[in-house]
């Protein structure tokens, strides 16, 4: 093709490219030194504010301040929100799949029923499920009408905390989870390669639990006082409406992926004597494991972000279903406090890319392949 | 054998029927609170149908809601037209016309729409400043074009990958150039990745919260940010929020029963890798 053709197509894509390159990578390295400064305050809005350099003092706030025991509650109860809603929307979605690769009669119904919550605004979903989860009526009476007792739970006030452990702590259990992952890692390829599962997965992560055990005490504690985080029992609620909202987006894509799969492979193993669920078991699901790769990156990014749903369910500003986006948001637009916002916000970010630059590099190599 | 009720067949049947219910049980609540009158809501009748229908929560929730209901269809549909047609335009030069690094930039593009949106909002709300866009609807629409070109081009760059390139290469033996082979042969074939990619666009747009309420002034809030003010006043009665929630969801409620197969290859289009 003439290269005055490829110079148009060049530039046809350099504006986009131009924008992204700021607003996207600019804007990230902007925050980032934002998150260095002490740009805060009564004067923050001002057209040129003082922003002075002061390294790391916002993280370290944030980790280990007196003032941070919020932010470290939000965090603490984000992940534990993340999980939950990861095991609730792929679980329930992989049912929902399962019974509509069934082809049951109205299967086109079903699947409308099941997806319509996805095309909603969280603003909508978190309106209607305050009201559903209003302490004396909505959910907690629906027993009452097959004879049972009404339910007293407290949905989006509960005080209640389970799963705690002290902050003080932070560092033994980073190490017990990163050998629980190594081990765990190990015991899913120890059949395939035995000499490497054990050399790069399962001795280290054996070695890294007995020193935690032996030497836990003497690593440094993250804090000077003890501090307990758990998971907010209140969160529950915000998990139930965000599972019904992304349950049918999960039961899309597996769906999608189940019919992908040839209607012979599945009469094969029909054929071998397969149950159905052996079938799902031993051919169907790994065979859609890309799926779930997607389904796990998007619905953590999902989670990390998720600020519209608790701020319509809750308000902004409710301790017991806290998450760190609307602690950014209040600490930046409430507060003014920039800096320590943008630190928040840093976090955020960089827990997020831990899981996607893997994701976009692998499907980079992928692209190449072909 | 197609006839035969199995007892597989009662629990299959049985299992949808019940998960339907409780898909469809936020509606009914929904539904029914808002056509109450405000004395007739009480928390142990909420599941009850209102003795009396007022139909008047959904006329006095459309009053307060009115501006920001235009200020939505403002922002959606302009910021969807700019964001399709750009990403139309980059998915063809990310198909067609590939150049040294031109897969790498891609992938630059795509970690665009998995970020945190938190990370780039202080700047984003210093820039519109800086660039007297703060507050109204014009800076939310280059946010939204700015941040949709990376799903926008994700969709069209795969829906072009279809197209034969021996389509391509015969057009251009003919003498046409870049924009001739686009004009003539790609925007043509493109109309379901329009429809795709703007019905995408569109519901993201006019579901978006975040921006709403940090980049916009109270006269400039799009739809959501109003709902969520009139939802959130504590002495609101149950019946307005429930209808402006209707009133909210309905757009894109339409679009997904009417067009529901579009909306979803948008879906799967932006999760599922190819």
């Amino acid at each position: 093709m003439p290269n005055r053709d490829r110079l148009k197509a060049f530039l046809t894509l350099l504006p986009s490219m131009i924008l992204i390159a700021v607003f996207v990578y600019g804007f990230i390295g902007n925050t980032f030194w934002i998150s260095l400064t002490d740009w805060g305050g009564v004067a923050a809005l001002a057209v040129n504010p003082v922003r002075n350099y002061a390294g790391l003092v916002n993280y370290q706030e944030l980790f280990t301040g007196f003032l941070g025991g919020g932010f470290r509650q939000d965090l603490v109860n984000a992940v534990y929100y993340s999980v939950m809603l990861l095991a609730g929307a792929i679980g329930t979605g992989l049912i929902l799949a399962i019974l509509l690769d069934n082809k049951p009669r109205g299967e086109a119904v079903f699947r409308t029923i099941f997806l319509y919550p996805m095309s909603l605004s969280f603003i909508v979903t978190g309106t209607i499920w305050r009201w559903l989860l209003a302490p004396q009526g909505g959910v907690n009476i629906l027993p009452t009408y097959v004879g049972l007792e009404p339910l007293k739970f407290k949905w989006l006030s509960s005080t209640g905390a389970t799963l705690e452990f002290n902050w003080q702590n932070l560092l033994p259990i980073g190490l017990y989870i990163l050998a629980a992952v190594l081990i765990i890692s190990g015991l899913m390829i120890v059949r395939q390669n035995p000499s490497r599962a054990l050399r790069r997965y399962l001795l280290p992560g054996i070695a890294i639990t007995i020193v935690t055990w032996l030497a836990g005490d003497l690593l440094p504690k993250a804090l000077f006082m003890e501090e307990t985080h758990g998971f907010n029992l209140a969160t529950i609620g915000i998990i139930m409406a965000t599972v019904w909202q992304y349950s049918g987006y999960t039961m899309a894509l597996y769906l999608a992926g189940f019919t992908g799969i040839s209607q012979d492979l599945r009469d094969a193993a029909m054929l071998d004597g397969a149950t159905t669920a052996q079938y799902y078991r031993h051919v169907a699901l790994p065979m859609v494991k890309p799926i779930t790769i997607s389904a796990v990156i998007i619905l953590s990014h999902i989670s990390l972000k998720m600020f519209d749903l608790i701020f319509s369910m809750t308000g902004p500003d409710n301790a017991e279903t806290g998450h760190p986006a609307l602690n950014m948001y209040l600490t930046t637009f409430r507060a003014n406090d920039f800096a320590k916002g943008a630190a928040i916000a840093i976090i955020l970010f960089l827990i997020a890319a831990t899981f996607i630059i893997p994701y976009l590099i692998s499907s980079y190599r992928q692209r190449r392949v072909r | 054998m197609k006839a035969r009720v199995s007892p597989a067949t009662i629990a299959l049947y049985g299992s949808l029927v019940i998960l339907a219910l409780a898909y469809l049980m936020p509606v009914y609540l929904t539904l029914i609170t808002s056509l109450k009158f405000p004395g007739d809501i009480s928390l142990p009748q909420s599941w009850q149908l209102p003795p009396e229908v007022n139909y008047g929560s959904f006329s006095e929730a459309f009053a307060l809601l009115k501006p920001n209901i235009v200020n939505s269809f403002i922002l959606t549909i302009s910021a969807t037209l700019l964001s399709t047609t750009l990403g139309s335009l980059n998915g063809y030069v990310f198909s067609k016309w590939k150049f040294p690094g031109s897969e790498i930039i891609f992938t630059l593009f795509l970690f665009g729409m998995f970020i945190p949106y938190q990370v780039i909002l202080i700047p984003l709300f210093q820039t519109l400043r800086a660039l007297n866009l703060y507050g109204g609807i014009p800076g939310l629409v280059l946010a939204h074009v700015v941040y949709g070109l990376p799903i926008t081009s994700l969709i069209f760059r795969n829906f072009y990958a279809q197209i034969p390139d021996s389509l391509m290469e015969s057009a251009n033996l003919d003498g046409a150039g870049f924009f001739q082979i686009y004009t003539k042969i790609i925007f043509p074939l493109s109309i379901p990745g329009f429809v795709v990619t703007s019905l995408w666009q569109f519901t993201q747009i006019w579901n978006e919260f975040l921006w709403g309420i940090c980049l916009t002034r109270h006269t400039s809030n799009p739809i959501t940010v109003g709902l969520a003010q009139l939802a959130g006043g504590q002495a609101v009665s149950w019946n307005l929020p429930m209808a402006g929630s209707i009133l909210a969801a309905l757009p894109v409620l339409l679009i997904y029963i009417v067009l529901g197969r579009y909306f979803i290859r948008g879906l799967l289009a932006g999760s599922v890798k190819e």
